[in-house]
């Protein structure tokens, strides 16, 4: 693809989120480790983490769009790709502590220790070593959305019922990650990380590292999407969300196209939790929760469903809310907030943010050519009406 | 007309909250600068006021905030008035490591109480670690753990679970044992630690059954019907219990309405307090068991003194305390010290100050912070009456010294904490070396 | 003969005159006894059970039972003991006089688990003989519990004297149970003992007969063969009570997804707050029995009756208003509805959260919904019965209105037709309404029911809702019938699964189970025919 199809294909909005990303993805790790610290410009690195944990949770949303608002698939289990993304990642930090654990065993990570485990378990073996673990957080995600994704389309699971069966899927991960026999770390998950490649993760160079290369998956994400939805296969894509079975009678395997789509968002999600595990520090089962899944679709219908920049947007301005909210005198009815926010979105702004300001600004373009007659009937001596407020 | 009604909500806050409000609303991106003079102490708490463990630790919130109200009423620290900032984590661990970050950079506290779960703790461990500074935890936990930035004032399996066990083999000579648990780490631990410990005793493989269950576990007949089978096999019974929270309601109901009552299969818990029982009809459950550092019912001065001081602040002459809410009291009463001792509030110098300190428990002794950082503490067991509160039919006779590693175990057998001379949380007796990076 | 009858009372009259006056003269090994309870030591209470026990004397009996009671009350000091009545009079433990008041001093006898055991053998052989047929089948059987050589005599004497059957037959359980336990008894009468309890055939039985230590070979090999025949009896009676389980696991899950399967079965609406509806009629239950327990204790067992009709206008009224200020703005937009939903229950629960607090809320049983009673080899619990009837009545009702009344004619038009039922003059913004609010309504009378055996907390509905989901997704959306079919399913197969799976792998089981099957068939068990499907 030339730089310059690339352009062409996208529209005013996707440049102007590209321009902002990639900004923020080269100025705030600079700003971070360059200028002195308490510097008015300097972004202190708890600000670091914590975008960095936004923008992961935005690539999540990216993954959800692609699937709900251009093919008409909601998944209310997606926050179960992003887990075992997340996992395959955990895994490889916890072998890479080594002897550093609390009770000094070179292979075996501590709550193995405790437990009395004899030997890795075969499922762990591998993660060791970088490139394998990278692979895995592709490959889990998209094989278990394969085969579930295989089985549910070809029976022509559709709708509610497909939701609720993601559901199923990511509650029974849930109960499944929570057992402590399952060789996961049970309820607490893994933690207490050291290295990443050979760099300390705490370091302010290496959550600097991470966040542009957050905002790089973001950014690389961002385009996947557009390219699909924007090619004929995401013609097909939109056909099959708006009359699902018209399509399949124009003679196209439907199944295929989602089980395609599917797919990729599942890996999609997978690299965001991947991403997200060495900025938060911990994974543990309460991501597969689905009432997480759930706000993620949440943050999509905030920010835009089918808009792919309002996906992002929507998980940054949510979890904003929600760090904002959560602390000092507002605690206490944060809740209420929250709440109030998902309701007045869907009420008042069905399109969420970026599908309202494009319908308004594409209006507004209407009224400023309008006016443009206007005023050029004014020369003929007509009055312009007032705009009313 | 709108910037009026804006007007109006924000004069409802304080003025704190709006200046931080319009302040993080505008930057978006730059810090929240917090208005704070320098003439505080800031101290964080960090307990979930929302989502499934605010049942909990709502009530260490209130716990904090009563503390910091009486000491500001003696004059505040070093002349200095405490602060306290709240912050809700919302039940959601990875949520706890980013506030727990904010409580430290953004808002500079010298202190925070709070976790209540060990995957919370877990969760931020790191945090306190990366950015040096020091976390009170008050809740009962599986050990295995000795960090320099955390002060453990919640008991130890060796301060809760075992006692339990010997008093129940002692006075109501139990031979058979049923270990029902909630499948995470805290269970998990405890049971292999009591497993070791009665097998030990000479307890047969057979005589032990072991029983996990999900969080919120809500229907309990097939498991108590496995209880009363594993109970009816001519040998005394009895329950050991980690069942967290939340699944303790339906369990003693479906325990109550099948009929077991404590003269025939007691359960003794380890997570059921005056709390959790003030939401049960108490009638049934008369002489099942709990083991914990502390009871409401327990007569000593300061008890009572401090029942009626927090009744008096929470305005709820029904307000019940419980063992985690001591200690916090304990641990409070231990930072105020060691930040007067050192006259300042930086975490290497509390942190170096804090063993050694002593401070008065609400059941009329005194504990003491240990090297490995965690405190001595008496122990209890208590039989539950009609009332909701507990009647002590047993304790220690003297101080319970927490270990931080269990004995019990294989792989921390031979590990001792020790801040002080060592300068080490997992230092190994045996090859004499601090295991791991040690800090 | 009148002569000798007033003569035989006279001499009774005056042996009993003197045991009353005699006793209290000297301190007898009684009153040693008793003045032990006020040494507020487990050890020495025990003691002076066994010796007042023991003693024979008549003030045993009061002694004993006000201990039981918590009435028995000890002054340190003084090492006085008195009883105290219900009705405020105390008498002096030791001597059984009327005293004018129990010094402040005085605290009731402390017990624990170990003394209860001994006061429960203490009063059953104390009481065999009571008037009352109740108390002397509880009296058979704590000595049946106990075993202790003591009581045989009082059993072989109560026995003589018997005339209830079933009282009968529980004192010659207490009596083999004795004699199985006493080493002089003879074989021929173990052997009797092992045949009697090998009728018994329960938990108890086998658990006597496996703990019963060295006996003769003949009674050792027939106790054997008695434990192998209970036990088979017992592996058939277990899974009779897995069944049970299953069905009373299948009421609960019916019970939270009913209103589901009107909301989200009939209506289309994806209603998440749907578990805060059942949290709210829990709390609606909840303040009934404060106002109750404050106001009319007597009531307290109507509380719940109280509570169905409140908790369904409660739940009801809120349904009503979230559909009209919510739900009404995002018909044919399912996946909003989700949404708005979603938000509507973090602000119910945290509404309720800042209300009645964070923590549980304490709903008690009313005394016909506490206890359990055996049915052959298995114990069914009141609660949990009385919940299968509720749920079976509130279904029958659902299906009835449905069916039967104008109101259940224009629901089912609307849901069918919207257009073609709006223009045969049905008011169909005020049909929905109606019917969400309904279907909230019946999830605030599952709330009732569900505080009988969950916790009371800001978080109960959570949950509910996925189980209620996917019952409705199990059972076929838009179909009761499949509902109900789908909750006892789910119910059933998770209970027979959890004995062998354990309670996670069980519900994991199931989870997958259900994905499976969508496959299978994908919309439900009970599949709507026709064009409807496409919609």
């Amino acid at each position: 693809m030339t730089p310059h199809m690339l352009t062409r294909s996208l529209d005013r909005s996707a440049t102007i989120f590209l321009a902002v990303v990639a900004a923020l993805g080269i100025l705030i790790p600079l700003s971070n480790l360059l200028l002195p610290a308490g510097s008015f410009l300097q972004v202190p690195t708890y600000l670091v983490a914590l975008w960095g944990k936004y923008v992961c949770y935005a690539i999540l949303a990216l993954a959800i769009d692609l699937i709900w608002g251009y093919c008409g698939i909601l998944s209310l289990g997606h926050g179960a790709f992003f887990a075992l993304g997340g996992y395959a990642m955990g895994m490889y930090l916890m072998r890479q502590i080594g002897t550093r654990g609390v009770y000094g065993n070179p292979v075996l990570p501590d709550f193995m220790v405790f437990l009395n485990y004899s030997k890795l378990p075969w499922y762990w073996y591998g993660f060791d070593m970088f490139w394998f673990a990278a692979l895995m957080v592709l490959v889990v995600p998209g094989l278990l959305a394969f085969c579930f994704g295989w089985l549910a389309f070809r029976s022509r699971v559709t709708g509610v019922y497909l939701s609720i069966i993601t559901q199923a899927m990511t509650y029974a991960l849930l109960l499944a990650f929570f057992r402590n026999d399952f060789g996961f770390g049970g309820n607490n998950g893994l933690t207490d990380f050291k290295d990443i490649l050979g760099f300390n993760v705490q370091a302010e160079g290496t959550r600097a590292a991470l966040f542009a290369l957050s905002c790089l998956a973001l950014i690389i994400g961002f385009l996947i999407c557009r390219a699909i939805v924007s090619s004929k296969l995401g013609k097909v894509l939109i056909a099959v969300r708006d009359a699902e079975s018209r399509t399949r009678f124009l003679g196209y395997r439907v199944e295929s196209y989602k089980l395609f789509v599917f797919t990729v968002s599942a890996c999609m999600a997978g690299v965001a939790g991947a991403l997200y595990v060495p900025q938060v520090g911990i994974i543990n089962p309460s991501e597969f929760a689905p009432g997480n899944s759930i706000e993620a679709v949440i943050w999509v219908a905030v920010g835009g469903r089918g808009t792919l920049v309002g996906a992002a947007l929507g998980a940054v301005v949510v979890n904003y809310a929600k760090t904002f909210f959560t602390s000092g005198v507002l605690a206490p009815y944060w809740l209420f907030m929250l709440g109030a926010l998902f309701i007045l979105v869907t009420l008042l702004l069905p399109k969420g943010i970026v599908g309202t300001f494009n319908a308004w600004w594409d209006q507004s373009k209407e009224k400023r050519n309008a006016a443009a007659l206007a005023s050029a009937a004014a020369e003929d001596g007509v009055t312009e009406p007032k705009m009313a407020e | 007309m709108l910037s009026k009604s804006i007007h109006d909500i924000a004069a409802s806050f304080s003025r704190r909250g709006v200046l931080a409000a319009t302040a993080g609303l505008m930057l978006g991106l730059a810090p929240l600068t917090g208005a704070t003079a320098a003439d505080t102490i800031k101290v964080g708490v960090l307990h979930s006021l929302s989502g499934t463990m605010a049942i909990s630790e709502t009530t260490l919130k209130d716990t904090i905030l009563f503390l910091i109200d009486e000491q500001n009423k003696k004059g505040g620290v070093n002349g200095k008035k405490l602060e306290a900032v709240v912050v809700d984590p919302a039940s959601n661990w990875p949520l706890f490591a980013e506030k727990a970050r904010e409580l430290i950079t953004k808002e500079k506290v010298s202190v925070v109480f709070g976790c209540w779960t060990s995957v919370s703790r877990k969760s931020v461990l790191p945090v306190f670690k990366e950015l040096n500074s020091i976390l009170f935890y008050p809740v009962q936990y599986e050990g295995e753990e000795s960090e320099r930035n955390v002060f453990y004032t919640g008991a130890a399996p060796n301060q809760q679970a075992i006692p339990a066990v010997d008093y129940l083999m002692k006075e109501e000579k139990v031979k058979r044992w049923v270990l029902a648990g909630t499948d995470y780490v805290y269970p998990r631990t405890t049971n292999k630690i009591l497993e070791a410990y009665l097998k030990s005793k000479g307890v047969a493989q057979e005589d032990i059954m072991i029983n996990y269950t999900p969080f919120g576990h809500s229907d309990w007949q097939t498991i108590v019907a496995d209880i009363k089978k594993f109970g009816s096999a001519g040998k005394k019974t009895a329950v050991v219990s980690t069942i967290n929270g939340d699944a303790n309601v339906p369990f003693y109901k479906e325990l109550g309405n099948q009929g077991i009552k404590a003269k025939d299969i007691p359960v003794v818990a380890f997570s059921v307090g005056e709390e959790e029982l003030a939401g049960i009809d108490t009638k049934p459950l008369v002489g099942h068991l709990a083991a914990w550092n502390y009871f409401q019912s327990i007569k000593s001065p300061e008890n009572e003194k401090f029942i009626k001081a927090w009744q008096a602040y929470t305005k709820n002459p029904k307000r019940v305390t419980n063992d985690p809410m001591e200690a916090h009291v304990i641990g409070f009463d231990m930072w105020v010290k060691a930040v007067e001792k050192v006259k300042s509030t930086d975490p290497d110098k509390v942190i170096d100050a804090l063993p050694g300190i002593e401070a008065k428990n609400l059941t009329g002794g005194v504990s003491k912070m240990l090297p490995n950082h965690h405190i001595t503490k008496p122990v209890f067991i208590g039989e539950i009456k009609g009332n909701g509160q507990f009647d002590v039919v047993w304790k220690t006779p003297g101080l319970v010294a927490g270990d931080a590693w269990s004995k019990e175990l294989d792989g921390s057998k031979d590990l001792i904490g020790d801040w002080v001379g060592k300068k080490c949380g997992n230092f190994n007796t045996k090859t004499n070396k601090c295991l791991g990076s040690g800090s | 003969m009148p002569a000798s009858l007033s003569a035989r009372l006279c001499s009774l009259a005056l042996s009993l005159l003197l045991i009353a006056f005699a006793l209290p003269a000297f301190a007898g090994p009684f009153e040693d006894g008793v003045a032990k309870f006020a040494n507020d030591d487990f050890s020495d209470t025990e003691e002076a059970i066994s010796v007042v026990a023991g003693s024979g004397n008549k003030l045993a009996f009061p002694i004993i039972s006000a201990l039981q009671d918590g009435r028995l009350m000890a002054d340190p000091d003084s090492k006085k003991v008195y009883v105290t009545g219900a009705d405020g009079k105390s008498i002096d433990a030791a001597t059984g006089e009327a005293v004018a008041s129990v010094p402040d001093s005085a605290s009731a006898v402390r017990l624990n688990n170990r003394l209860r055991r001994s006061v429960d053998a203490a009063l059953g052989s104390l009481t065999l003989q009571s008037p009352d047929v109740g108390t002397r089948l509880q009296a058979a059987q704590s000595v049946f519990k106990s075993h202790e050589e003591t009581a045989l005599e009082a059993v072989d004497a109560a026995i003589a004297k018997e005339t209830n059957r079933s009282v009968k037959a529980a004192l010659g359980e207490a009596r083999a149970a004795i004699l199985l336990f006493k080493a002089d008894a003879s074989e021929l009468e173990k052997l009797e003992a092992v045949a009697t309890l090998k009728a018994r055939g329960d938990q108890e039985a086998m658990a006597l007969l496996t703990g019963m230590g060295d006996q003769p070979a003949s009674v050792t090999k027939a106790a054997a063969s008695a434990i192998g025949s209970i036990q088979s009896s017992l592996a058939i009676w277990s899974s009779v009570q897995n069944a049970w389980y299953g069905l009373s696991l299948g009421s609960v899950l019916l019970l939270a997804a009913i209103g589901l399967a009107i909301t989200f079965g009939v209506m289309g609406v994806i209603n998440m707050a749907h578990g805060e509806m059942v949290m709210i009629g829990a709390y609606t239950t909840f303040v009934v029995q404060e106002v109750i327990r404050t106001r009319y204790p007597a009531l307290f067992d109507y509380s719940l009756l109280i509570a169905v009709p409140l908790a369904f206008v409660v739940a009801g009224a809120i349904g009503v208003l979230i559909e009209r200020s919510i739900i009404r703005f995002l018909y044919g937009r399912p996946l909003e509805t989700l949404l708005a939903t979603w938000g509507l229950s973090l602000v119910l629960q945290q509404a309720v959260r800042t209300m009645f607090g964070p923590t549980n809320r304490e709903v008690g049983n009313p005394s016909w919904m506490s206890g359990a009673f055996e049915l052959g080899q298995i114990t069914i619990t009141y609660n949990r019965l009385w919940i299968l009837v509720f749920t079976l009545a509130v279904f029958a009702i659902l299906l009835a209105m449905l069916r039967y009344t104008a109101l259940g004619l224009e629901m089912r038009a609307v849901t069918q037709n919207r257009r073609m039922a709006a223009s045969m003059g049905i008011a169909t913004s005020r049909v929905d309404a109606l019917t969400f609010g309904l279907g909230s309504g019946i999830a605030g009378i599952a709330g009732v029911a569900l505080s009988q055996i969950d916790n009371v907390s800001p978080n109960l509905g959570q949950s509910y809702i996925i189980d209620s989901f996917m019952v409705v997704v199990f059972g076929g959306v838009g179909n009761l019938w499949g509902t109900l079919v789908g909750a006892f399913t789910l119910g059933i197969a998770n209970k027979f699964l959890e004995p062998v799976a354990g309670a996670v792998l069980g519900k994991i089981a199931i989870l997958v189970l259900i994905i499976l099957f969508i496959q299978k068939r994908p919309r439900g068990l009970f599949a709507l025919k026709g064009r409807a499907v496409e919609a």
